[in-house]
């Protein structure tokens, strides 16, 4: 008998010997039923009472970190929009003082020309010529019959000569009077050209502050918003987070990739400033590390720059400075800033000249036929880029600040997000875990009465029999 | 009160960047030796080239180390240059040029020994690299490897090349060689032993120069 085997009591037949040692523990099993069953009960309540208390644990913990990421949001979003809305007020109030402010005299020429006007169309204001004293007097005369008085005749032709040359006379004096009035009404065109003139310029300024208004308009209504801590609120602020770091994400990787070419333009002139043949590490040469650190320092003074400029507000201290520290700060760090371009420009300079030279040395080694010197023109142009870029980068770099700004502000917003998710995550695996413990503790305590079958259906029939014998004896026992 | 804390505080920083500092060396130095007797004096050219290719590829800081192989080569006479490169590449270069004018003037004037002694040059080669405190050390032996002494010279004994690789280089073979095979590879075989029993990190046979690179590899 192998080792295997030593528990079969009928040898070689295993089937036979587990049913004749079922049979022998069933009735301990069924002894046992209570005690497995509180057995696994508890089992059951051990596992899965812990991890239903830090599935719950989680979730609130994940409650109280989005609170707290609301609050952090708000705080943030009542501060930008309060910055933002200040500005616009600045905007007004300097559209006010610029335009407004010459408001007065503006209304004093506008008035000054409605006056003018109105003098002139006084002017030309038709007066009606005076009816002549002699109308009557010729009225009577008209009445004395001509026909046959040759004397009368010709004095009614005298008068006839005398009144028609004082018609022509009158007729001729009122049309020079319209032609001064025609020319007093031409030179209205002017003024009045001028008066819409200045009218357009009052409507354009008032259109203006209009829209101006109306944007302050929004911007308080978002303040309102923020203020009465409303989810629409949240909501747009999260979703403008998430906006802001993916945008400043982009931008700061591309600010990477010309870090990566500001360190190759100054990383083999730096091994002959600080030598090429000493290490920091086991693959980093001194010289790399030098290059790197000019890098950082430019990007710090870039830094410094914009905070002493108020474009970012990372560092609070630069931002209560007084003007006039805030001011030498800046000249500070700009001074610096253009001293480490004009390093940069120069070691690009260098780095070209090392170039040349090895290439020289490497030809000459090569023992072969030496090339033709290039067009100097043509030599000058790679190494007057060179050292342009050289120039211009560290200025580049400089305005990573403003977006490492929002892509710290916002991975605030964007990391709080993903961290309360990733609780709740983990909070909703230990609850199903827990119930999982639990609901396979019931299996195991119905799968254990399904071994024991048998004592079970005989205490059922026996206590079946015992109340079928207790009813009987019952009422015999009553009557 | 300030002063000292001020000194104070130079002195952690200075020993904080000193700790920062690898100390391990990261220079190569090699050392080459090139057989100058009989008829393989002829291959005097070729062993130019790969000088010169040396010069392209070490580093400032690096040393480089040509001496000859003749009748007796454990000798500081033997070596034709040597130099350790300066850690300003500017400098390095101009270094680089003067090397390459010793050994044109070496290969112009260059004439056969009677002997080959490769076992003292490969002695004084051993003592050069140490010297120099080099992280990588390397002997090329640019010969047939076939040693042959006079009667006076004595170098059956164990040598010490710890640390250092040795690359046999453009070992050509010998008429007798192509009679039978046996005695190239035989001796090739007896070398190797020579060297590994001697404690070199690694012992190497490279026929093709263009496959120097692999070998000259910065580890």
């Amino acid at each position: 008998m192998t080792s295997s085997q030593f528990w079969m009591i009928w040898p070689g037949n295993a089937m036979a010997s587990a049913l004749i040692l079922f049979a022998i523990a069933m009735p301990f099993l069924y002894a046992a039923r209570k005690v497995v069953h509180e057995l696994f009960r508890s089992i059951g309540h051990m596992i899965g009472g812990p991890l239903r208390l830090g599935a719950r644990w989680l979730f609130a913990t994940a409650r109280d970190m989005k609170e707290r990421n609301k609050a952090v949001l708000l705080a943030h979003g009542n501060e930008e929009v309060g910055q933002h809305i200040q500005r616009e007020f600045e905007r007004v109030g300097a559209l006010v003082t610029r335009d407004l402010e010459g408001y007065p005299a503006l209304q004093r020429k506008v008035l000054d020309e409605i006056t003018r006007v109105e003098e002139d169309y006084k002017k030309c204001g038709e007066v009606p010529p005076p009816p002549p004293d002699w109308v009557e007097a010729v009225s009577g005369i008209a009445k004395i019959k001509s026909e046959h008085s040759e004397m009368v005749k010709r004095i009614l032709e005298e008068i006839k000569r005398s009144v028609d040359s004082i018609h022509a006379k009158a007729l001729e004096e009122y049309r020079r009077a319209y032609q001064s009035r025609h020319k007093i009404l031409n030179g209205f065109m002017p003024f009045w050209r001028s008066l819409d003139k200045t009218m357009g310029q009052v409507d354009k300024k008032l259109t203006g502050l209009q829209d101006t208004s109306a944007r302050i308009d929004a911007q308080m209504e978002k303040y309102e918003q923020i203020n009465k801590k409303t989810d629409k609120a949240e909501h747009a602020l999260t979703v403008s987070a998430f906006t802001q770091f993916a945008i400043s994400a982009l931008v700061l990787m591309i600010a990477t990739g010309g870090a990566l070419i500001n360190f190759k333009l100054i990383a083999l002139p730096m091994s002959e400033m600080v030598g090429a043949g000493d290490y920091l590490t086991g693959g980093l040469r001194t010289s790399e590390v030098a290059a790197l650190v000019i890098i950082f320092v430019e990007a710090t003074m870039g830094l410094f720059l914009m905070e002493s400029l108020r474009i970012t507000h990372l560092f609070p201290r630069i931002a209560n400075l007084n003007e006039q520290m805030r001011r030498r700060m800046l000249w500070i760090s700009l001074t610096l800033l253009v001293t480490l371009a004009g390093i940069e420009a120069a070691l690009a300079l260098m780095r070209d000249m090392l170039i040349a030279d090895k290439q020289a040395l490497l030809q000459s080694l090569a023992s072969a036929q030496q090339a033709a010197p290039a067009d100097p023109l043509l030599a000058r142009i790679p190494t007057a880029g060179q050292m342009l870029l050289g120039f211009i980068l560290p200025f580049a770099l400089a305005f990573v600040a403003v977006p490492l700004e929002s892509f710290i502000y916002s991975a605030r917003t964007v990391g709080g997000a993903a961290l309360v998710m990733l609780v709740r995550v983990v909070a909703f695996v230990l609850r199903v875990l827990g119930n999982l413990v639990r609901q396979l503790c019931k299996v195991l305590t119905t799968l254990y009465d399904v071994t024991i079958v048998l004592p079970l259906l005989i205490e059922r029939v026996v206590k079946a029999t015992r109340g079928g014998a207790a009813g009987a004896s019952r009422p015999a026992r009553g009557t | 009160m300030i002063k000292p804390m001020l000194v104070a505080s130079l002195l952690a920083s200075a020993a904080v960047m000193s700790s920062c500092t690898d100390q391990r060396s990261h220079t190569q130095a090699v050392y080459m030796l090139v057989d100058t007797s009989g008829t393989y004096a002829q291959e005097v050219r070729k062993a130019q080239v790969i000088i010169n290719y040396l010069l392209g590829t070490l580093q400032p800081g690096d040393s480089l180390a040509v001496a000859r192989v003749k009748s007796r080569s454990f000798s500081e006479k033997d070596i034709i240059a040597k130099v350790t490169f300066d850690n300003q590449p500017s400098r390095a270069n101009v270094q680089k040029r003067a090397f390459k004018d010793k050994i044109d003037a070496f290969v112009k004037s260059v004439g056969g020994s009677a002997y080959t002694d490769i076992t003292g040059g490969l002695i004084q080669g051993a003592m050069f690299l140490n010297e120099t405190g080099a992280g990588t050390k390397t002997i090329l032996i640019f010969s047939d490897m076939q040693e042959e002494l006079d009667k006076a010279t004595i170098r059956d004994f164990p040598i010490k090349l710890q640390d250092i690789r040795v690359v046999a280089l453009n070992v050509v073979k010998l008429k007798t060689d192509n009679i039978d095979p046996r005695r190239y590879i035989g001796r090739l075989e007896a070398w190797q032993k020579r060297v590994v029993a001697a404690g070199a990190s690694e012992w190497r046979i490279v026929n093709d120069i263009e496959r120097l690179d692999a070998v000259l590899g910065r580890g």
